[in-house]
This record gives C-alpha cells, sequence and structure tokens, in this order.
C-alpha cells in the first residue's frame, strides 16, 4: 500500500465485544470478543479479500464495515467520514455508496416480490428518486448483470440459482456504490454456475469501478478478485499482504495450514495430510492465540502475544515471532 | 468387487409422473478401494448413494442390480437391509447436528449399532464407544460421550458419526457430503482419518461431493454425475488429467486455479444444471456444452471405453482436443 492514495474504506483498532446469555440468573454475563482490536484500510479500485476460519470474526467485521453493527472501541471511516459519529441523516445517504451482497440466493430475495422491486429498493436511501429514473436504474443495472431489462418484471423463482447471485448483485450495483461487501458471494453456487459470478464481479471491478470488501473460507475464490488479503484467526488479522505473495509464501503458521488444507486439483500438489496433533496446551491468556495449534510453537509463543510487524517488505505484516521462511523471498 | 452396481435406476414419483433421477449407473469397487462420485444439485449422486443403502425415498422404485457381498440389494426386503445397515455397509451425512439424535448422549448414540447388531450389553457397548471415540481422534472421549450433540463443534461432531459408522467395522463406508459444512482445515482433518481408517481397516470407501478436488486428494476412482447420468468414470488421474468428456473439462476449467493472474477470465458454462424432468432424450449436457452436434440432442450416448477402466458418454469424445 502506498502512501498518499486516500482510503476507501479505513478500520482503525475496532474492538467488539458480544456479550453472551447468563448461566443462571443474575450470573455475570460471560463475554466473547469477536474483534481484538482489528485494522485495515482499503484503497480504491483494490479488492480486499479477507479469509478464515468460522468464529474468525470475519463477518463481524463486514457487518461493522457497513455499519450495521456498532464496535465497542475503534473508528471506521468511509472516504473519511467517520461512520459511527455521523448524524444519523448523513450515515443514511452515505450508506447509498456501499451495499452488501449475501451468500444466500435463495434466502436473500424475497419471493412475493417483483424483481424490479426486489432490485430497486436500495434506492430508497438515496431519495427523490422518480419513477422513470427508478425504472431506467433497475433496467441498468439487470443489463450490467448480464441479465434482461424485461426479466423486472418477473418473479425469483423463476430464476436459476445463478441468475438469483445476478439478481443480488444487480441489486447491489443500483445505487452505484464504490464498496460492496460480498460475504461468501459464491458458495452457495454449483462449480459451473460459480464462474459466471466470478467472472462478473472482476468485469464489475474493471469496468464500474466498484472496489470489493470479500469474504471467503475459498482462497481460490478470494486470489481470484482481491490484490491485498487478510487472514484472520479468532477476532486478530495474523497476517495481512498482497494475495498473491501470501498464499504463495506464508509468513504466519496459520496461513500455511490454511493453504495445504485446501483442496487442489493438480495431482502433483495432492493436500498433504495434516498432523492430527491433540492441542499441546490451552492458549494462555497474553500468549499467541494460535500457539497451541502451531507446528512451530517455541515457549515464548504462550507467554507472549506477537503484534502485526512489517515483514519482508512488499506491504507485508504477519502476528508471529517465527514467521516463516524470511531466508526466501517469495516467489512468484 | 465388494460392490457391483449394474443399470442401477431410480425413478421418483411426482405430480407428472415418474421422474428417473439416476439412469442407468454402473460401477464397482473392490475392498479397500476409495471411489469419488462428483457431480452438482440434480446430479443424482446422492440418491445414488442412498439407493446402495436401501435408503431412497418412499415411493421410489429401484431397478437394475447392486450386488454387495455376492447378495443382491435390489428387491431386498426391508428387514433384511436393515440388517446389513450400520453393519456392513454404513453411512456418514453432511450434517451431523441433524443425522444426530439432539435429545441422546453421543456415547449411547455411538454405542447403538453395536447393541443392535454385535448383542452387546449396554454397559460393554458405552466402553466401546469412548474407545471408538478416541480412535477417531476426539481430543476427550470421555467427555465427548457424555456430550449431546450441541456440546460438541461441527468437527467433533462429524467424528463422533465416523465412530458411530466404523463401530461394526462394515466393509463398505458411504460418506455424503461428510465436509462440506466444515472449515478447509477441519475438512483436511476429517478426510485424513477417513483415508488412515480406510488404510487400517482394508474397509471400501465411496465419497459424495460437489467438490472434484476434495475428490482428486482422496479417491482411486471417480464417477462424474450429471442429470442423472454417469457421464465418465475411471481412475481419478486418467480422468482428471486426460478427461474424455466435455463436462468434466468444463468443471475442470471453471475453477479459478491458484497462481493464475487476477482477475484472468474463467471458463464458464452457460445456463444451469437442469432439473430432472428437463432432461430430454438426448445427452442432458447438451445445450449448455459447447460441442453439441444434433445427434446428442436427441439421443442418449452410451457408454464408450479409453483404455483400462476409463469410459465416457459422449458422441464427441473423439473430437476432444487433448488439454494442455
Amino acid at each position: 500500500m502506498s502512501a498518499g492514495e486516500r482510503p476507501l474504506l479505513e478500520i482503525v483498532d475496532v474492538r467488539k465485544v458480544y456479550r453472551l446469555p447468563r448461566p443462571r440468573p443474575f450470573a455475570p454475563h460471560p463475554v466473547r470478543v469477536a474483534l481484538h482490536g482489528v485494522s485495515l484500510s482499503v484503497i480504491p479500485g483494490r479488492s480486499f479479500g479477507i479469509v478464515g476460519e468460522s468464529g474468525s470474526g470475519k463477518t463481524t467485521l463486514a457487518r461493522i464495515a457497513l455499519a450495521l453493527d456498532r464496535p465497542d472501541s475503534g473508528v471506521v471511516r468511509l472516504e473519511g467520514a467517520s461512520l459511527f459519529d455521523l448524524p444519523r441523516r448523513e450515515l443514511r445517504a452515505l450508506r447509498a455508496h456501499m451495499q452488501l451482497i449475501f451468500q444466500d440466493p435463495y434466502g436473500s430475495l424475497d419471493p412475493r416480490m417483483r424483481v424490479e422491486r426486489i432490485v430497486a429498493e436500495p434506492l430508497a436511501a438515496l431519495g427523490g428518486v422518480s419513477r422513470a429514473e427508478r425504472r431506467d436504474r433497475v433496467a441498468q443495472s439487470l443489463q450490467a448483470v448480464g441479465l434482461r431489462a424485461a426479466d423486472a418484471a418477473k418473479y425469483p423463482h423463476e430464476f436459476s440459482g445463478g441468475q438469483r447471485q445476478r439478481i443480488a448483485i444487480a441489486r447491489a450495483l443500483i445505487t452505484r456504490p464504490k464498496l460492496v461487501v460480498a460475504d461468501e458471494p459464491v458458495s452457495a453456487l454449483d462449480v459451473s454456475v460459480q464462474a459466471q459470478a466470478l467472472n462478473l464481479m472482476s468485469d464489475l471491478v474493471r469496468e464500474a469501478g466498484v472496489t470489493f470488501l470479500l469474504i471467503s473460507h475459498d482462497l481460490g475464490v478470494v486470489a481470484h478478485i482481491c490484490e491485498t488479503t487478510a487472514v484472520m484467526y479468532r477476532g486478530r488479522i495474523v497476517e495481512i499482504g498482497p494475495t498473491d505473495a501470501v498464499f504463495a509464501a506464508p509468513a504466519h503458521p496459520y496461513t500455511r495450514e490454511l493453504v495445504d488444507a485446501t483442496p487442489r486439483l493438480d495431482l502433483a500438489a495432492r493436500t498433504a495430510a495434516p498432523a492430527d496433533r491433540a492441542p499441546a496446551a490451552h492458549a494462555r491468556a497474553g500468549g499467541c492465540p494460535y500457539a497451541p495449534r502451531c507446528a512451530t510453537a517455541e515457549p515464548r509463543c504462550l507467554a507472549e502475544a506477537p503484534t502485526l510487524t512489517d515483514i519482508a517488505g512488499e506491504g507485508r505484516r504477519a502476528a508471529c515471532h517465527f514467521p516463516l521462511g524470511l531466508d526466501r523471498k517469495a516467489r512468484r | 468387487m465388494l460392490i457391483e452396481v449394474k443399470d442401477l435406476v431410480v425413478d421418483l414419483p411426482s405430480s407428472e409422473g415418474a421422474v428417473r433421477i439416476v439412469d442407468g449407473a454402473t460401477f464397482g469397487l473392490a475392498e479397500g478401494e476409495s471411489l469419488g462420485v462428483v457431480g452438482e444439485s440434480g446430479s443424482g449422486k446422492t440418491m445414488t448413494a442412498l439407493a446402495l443403502m436401501g435408503l431412497a425415498p418412499a415411493g421410489a422404485r429401484i431397478g437394475g442390480s447392486i450386488r454387495f457381498e455376492g447378495r443382491e440389494l435390489v428387491g431386498l426386503s426391508e428387514e433384511a437391509m436393515r440388517g446389513l445397515r450400520g453393519d456392513r455397509i454404513a453411512m456418514i451425512f453432511q450434517e451431523p447436528m441433524t443425522a444426530l439424535n439432539p435429545l441422546r448422549r453421543v456415547g449411547a448414540q455411538v454405542a447403538e449399532p453395536l447393541v443392535l447388531h454385535r448383542g452387546m450389553s449396554r454397559k460393554a457397548a458405552l466402553d466401546e464407544a469412548v474407545r471408538l471415540l478416541e480412535h477417531v481422534r476426539l481430543a476427550d472421549p470421555e467427555r465427548a460421550a457424555r456430550a449431546y450433540p450441541f456440546g460438541l463443534s461441527g468437527g467433533e461432531r462429524q467424528r463422533a458419526m465416523i465412530a458411530m459408522a466404523i463401530g461394526c467395522g462394515p466393509r463398505l463406508v458411504i460418506a455424503d457430503e461428510p465436509t462440506t459444512a466444515l472449515d478447509v482445515t477441519v475438512q483436511a482433518r476429517i478426510l485424513a482419518l477417513l483415508e488412515g481408517l480406510r488404510a487400517e481397516s482394508g474397509m471400501a470407501l465411496i465419497l459424495v461431493s460437489h467438490d472434484l478436488a476434495v475428490v482428486a486428494g482422496h479417491c482411486d476412482q471417480v464417477l462424474v454425475m450429471y442429470g442423472g447420468l454417469i457421464m465418465e468414470s475411471g481412475p481419478v488421474d486418467v480422468v482428471l488429467g486426460e478427461p474424455r468428456n466435455p463436462y468434466t473439462r468444463a468443471l475442470l476449467e471453471a475453477r479459478p486455479t491458484p497462481g493464475a493472474p487476477r482477475g484472468v477470465r474463467l471458463k464458464t458454462i452457460p445456463g444451469s444444471p437442469p432439473h430432472h424432468r428437463e432432461v430430454g432424450p438426448g445427452c442432458p449436457f447438451a445445450g449448455r456444452c459447447e460441442m453439441t452436434a444434433d445427434v446428442c440432442r436427441t439421443t442418449r450416448p452410451p457408454p464408450a471405453a479409453f483404455g483400462a477402466g476409463h469410459v465416457s458418454r459422449c458422441w464427441r469424445a473423439e473430437d476432444l482436443e487433448p488439454r494442455r
């Protein structure tokens, strides 16, 4: 990330704690820390990927980025405007610049609404759009995702899964947003249909100036769309950097584990069976949260939590006392 | 051969008459071998697995032949099938949260087939269940046995399901999307566990998956299904290395390749997989296939052999250029 470019989205030291239900009456609420001070910035035109397992906090982060949820502390800025300090009205106007694509193209479209109404919904945030303009924008949006303007009169059930995901994307595009947050956008689609959605997303990056904040467990999907990727583990970013470098030569052992666990088609590089080890120890408060699972943990890792620090240049950072492969340069 | 399936047909009743879900599946599997069944939604892969287990839905009509350990399973009484199921053949389902009984302790559920098929006492079966839970490498088997399914993580539940499936030492285990709901790192461990169990017990494994890459890493043989038909089958390396069917080829090329330049166009397959009642008299992939010819629309392609055990159904297989 070169200096001087104004970030589209800036997340600074965001913390989020969820209160869980009390185990018994009058007991204190147990808490679960979903985000432990996460910072990142998304540069316009450079899509950003977030990978990590369930419970890593990636969806919580997405919700906060869209102001759907408030952090306990920290700052979120969209084009310099701090989302949680804005009056409600201005926040509403700002919301038009960011949209969300959900995972499930079946559950996220109201079956009783016609496509026109579904796609036009986000326009309400802009206010003052005439009926004629509304119809034009729906038609443009549908055409942008490869559907026909006439499809606006149909209902969702008349479309296949891949087409429904296009409708969801058309809805996200109608306000001409700068930032589109996509949470597992293709994982509910059949393989033969996924490619259509991924091609559409790359076209939007190139032609419509959309920047994606893409959340996925599928490293291949993230690598296909995103220039920069953050790897999250238990509410922290453990590694961040240019996607190709991060996946080709992971610095954090957790990233290495993710890359190795990803099933591959090329027979030469079949998934190595991971060592099936029981956790060596419980994570200690103050230690590295990954240490109990880590193949290369040392005593220091249990005692002292590493912070995200620069490694190997090229804008790469990792939170590890003993980053992998520092002697080698990232190849390719 | 441990299991030999010939011309398996599954018809399900619907308001518009019977619908053919599986059309003429033929394959076999030897002791200790693993077979991947790959397909998209509506391909018939799950119904094929259910038919082998005698678990096809009520009203289904099963045709053809399934010979397991020399015994014909098609037409076998439900009572005789129940004697085999959980004992000689076992199944692992996609979502253990729905396949396990939420109101019974995990240990009791793992013990149940042992009581049923091995005539063990409850006490002995429970002890054996703890041993099985340890065998599938649950970190604290005693605790897992006492827990209810909701008290375990997704990966732990799937391990408990596997413990339940292998309890009686089945010769064939059928796993239907066993890792689809799990994180990749957990998926890799569960698949490695299944592979280890297969190696040590000599059981055969049928792995049903939508993910070609999962099958590539863990199976000897593969069936690629589409619209109820086995489009291509054979040794994994051959089918994925030199596919003789445009559908297999399209599946391989539709996925983003690691290391490819960002945003490079992926090969798309127009349209989406057909519903069962949309499959006409021709090839089910006709229309979506870039090589579609007239004959593809009118006549089912017959299976044709391309070297040892490699079979493809495609009228234009000879015109398919080798992959680079």
